[in-house]
């Protein structure tokens, strides 16, 4: 398990930082961490694709001179895989901030038991 | 190629399309827009099945011009026109019989953006059901998401954009596991179409590598879409989103939007991780256990609410439990039980959120068993139709509900291991459903003096005041009753649908 920890140590990180995002985002009391590590936990995902996708000493998949042969490019599509990704994160990214901009201007906090105390309080 | 193939990619288009134009509506076209598009699209699906069950064989549908291991796909066949057709009826008596609570509910200058969001959540759960290529279904399962939260905080007040919060975190979460699930099962085959993912992982399978991440990449897919489907522990946000939201809104997310999820994982264990291999890894068995405690647990907590909204939230829970339940099982039978089970409790709880508005409305807006004292004498067609969705939920021959049980427990006499949890389970989550729905049956039909009438503020309505809702309630009930008295061609329909996914 050793070597094959060290040789990639890039997909080991991937996988700490999304469980530093899973966590933050499930147990942070305050909304905007919440939203942070949601965007760490995303962000593991990304890595993780654009290493697999990765190939050692080959080049980038966009044709300068002449189409070469397909050994000479590493993998686009984990490339497209993340800007997919990456569009859907900042759209419920930018969900999440809005919702918290209207508990924030409801209860003036941004703490989420709390307004769940409030909430309870007003017996709505 | 016959020119109805091309419907499924109609549906998708039209609803998509159909969501940019109400956007730009006002409140009354938007609805009527909304209304002819999910009748349409419902037809469109009847054709689709009515030449799936003539031609008897499943058929992929390129998307854009790259043929099969570069391009997108679509993948048809009985069991996945069947289920958008159902999904398609479902919305529709949903969306009528909640319309004059979403024309008081919402904000006048807001309610078309309720038919832009229902719109594209039947446009994704239509993509879901029908999409082969296993990042598109990623793609919409979040569309799917965010278009839920709309629906969830479109009623503005403190409670549903808490809600609303709560289900979205929940949600992430499950979305974030399952992209990762997905990167991961990308890596071991490199592949994105579920019929090449499935054809790598065969004989990767046999070689007998990779097992550890084949194993991480399923857990993970399992545990995203159970969360996202509300399986027992994770159920924390449901009560609120569902008891709190205006009540078409309620009435779909319980039914429809759950539902699809759970379709997307029988699609992933069956065309694309394959039946055989998903049983040996032993998820299952987790399946299993947390499917039999939320049968429990959700009843438990069902029992001890005092609000019939939440109850009913809650009893999606148990619902929900059942279905994770059949799919642990781990036999074909227990599947299609699952499958009916997910058309029966789609019926019966769209059809109980309805029922209840009814009831509470002439309860002075009062959502408390208290108060809802007699309400069944006060709007007939409503108690009627609590009592019927009742009946079905705990499982009286005639409706829906019986079959599914029937079914369930048939199922398990196959497994021996599993038999006996199973039908002890059954029984105790039984006895359960009917304490709590007999209960609240039982105190719709009380009586109440005329002086507790004036006190709590009671009204009458008749159902010649409100007929669209009768006539909504009303199909409401056939629709239950035809799949309880009509079960065996559903289930030949969903063994043959099994089948074809193989």
């Amino acid at each position: 398990m050793g070597p094959n920890l060290i040789a990639n140590y890039g997909e080991a990180i991937a996988m700490i930082m999304f469980a530093i995002g899973m966590g933050n985002l499930l147990l942070q009391k305050n909304l905007i961490k919440k939203i942070i590590g949601l965007n760490i936990m995303d962000s593991s995902v990304y890595l993780f694709l654009a290493l697999k996708g990765y190939i050692t000493g080959r080049k980038v998949p966009i044709v300068v001179d002449g189409i070469q042969e397909v050994t000479a490019y590493i993998n686009p599509i984990p490339a497209g895989l993340v800007l997919t990704g990456i569009v859907v994160s900042v759209s419920v990214s930018a969900l999440m901030l809005s919702l918290t901009i209207r508990l924030y201007k409801r209860y003036h906090t941004l703490d989420l038991d709390e307004i769940s105390l409030r909430l309870r309080q007003e017996g709505l | 190629m016959q020119f109805v193939q091309n419907f499924p990619f109609f549906c998708i288009i039209l609803t998509l399309f159909s969501g940019s134009v109400c956007a730009v509506l006002k409140s009354k076209p938007a609805r009527i827009v909304n209304t002819i598009l999910i009748t349409i699209v419902g037809i469109l699906n009847a054709c689709v099945l009515a030449f799936e069950i003539k031609t008897g064989e499943s058929y992929t549908y390129m998307m854009g011009h790259f043929p099969a291991p570069w391009g997108n796909e679509i993948r048809i066949g009985v069991l996945e026109a069947g289920m958008a057709l159902f999904f398609c009826v479902i919305m529709l008596l949903s969306m009528l019989g909640g319309k004059h609570k979403v024309l008081t509910e919402i904000a006048k200058e807001k309610q078309n953006l309720y038919y832009v969001l229902v719109n594209l959540l039947l446009s994704s759960l239509i993509a879901l059901v029908y999409t082969n290529d296993i990042f598109t279904a990623y793609v919409f399962v979040e569309i799917n998401t965010i278009s839920a939260c709309g629906l969830i905080m479109i009623r503005q007040n403190g409670r549903t954009i808490e809600a609303a919060v709560r289900y979205m975190i929940m949600s992430l979460l499950g979305s974030g596991l399952l992209l990762m699930g997905i990167c991961m099962l990308y890596d071991i085959t490199g592949h994105l179409l579920m019929s090449n993912i499935k054809q790598t992982l065969e004989a990767t399978y046999a070689s007998g590598k990779l097992d550890v991440p084949l194993l991480v990449s399923v857990a993970f897919m399992c545990i995203g879409l159970a969360i996202k489907s509300a399986l027992f522990p994770f159920h924390a946000w449901l009560p609120d989103a569902y008891g709190y939201s205006t009540v078409s809104s309620a009435a779909i997310l319980s039914s429809l939007v759950s539902k699809g999820y759970i379709f997307l994982l029988i699609k992933i264990i069956y065309r694309v991780v394959g039946f055989e291999i998903f049983r040996d890894t032993h998820i299952i068995n987790v399946l299993f256990i947390f499917g039999l405690c939320g049968m429990i647990f959700g009843s438990v907590s069902a029992i001890r609410e005092n609000d019939i909204r939440r109850m009913i939230a809650f009893s999606s829970v148990a619902q929900i439990g059942y279905i994770y339940m059949g799919i642990g099982l781990g036999t074909e039978v227990g599947m299609a039980a699952s499958i009916f089970h997910i058309l029966s409790h789609a019926a019966t709880k769209s059809m109980l959120f309805i029922a209840a508005i009814g009831l509470t409305e002439v309860s002075d807006g009062s959502r408390h068993f208290i108060k809802l004292t007699g309400a069944g004498f006060r709007n007939k067609i409503a108690g009627l139709t609590f009592m019927a969705g009742s009946l079905s939920m705990v499982g009286v021959p005639i409706f829906a509900g019986f079959i599914s049980k029937l079914l369930f427990a048939q199922a398990a006499t196959v497994n021996k291991g599993k038999m006996l949890p199973v039908l002890i389970c059954l029984g105790i989550s039984t006895i359960l459903n009917a304490i709590y729905f007999m209960k609240t049956v039982i105190r719709i039909y009380t009586p109440i003096d005329d002086k507790t009438f004036e006190e709590n503020k009671c009204s009458v309505i008749k159902a010649r005041q409100v007929p669209l809702y009768t006539v909504t309630c009303i199909l409401f009930i056939i629709v239950n009753v035809v799949l309880g008295t009509m079960s065996d061609p559903i289930m030949d329909l969903i063994t043959k649908g099994l089948s074809m996914f193989a």
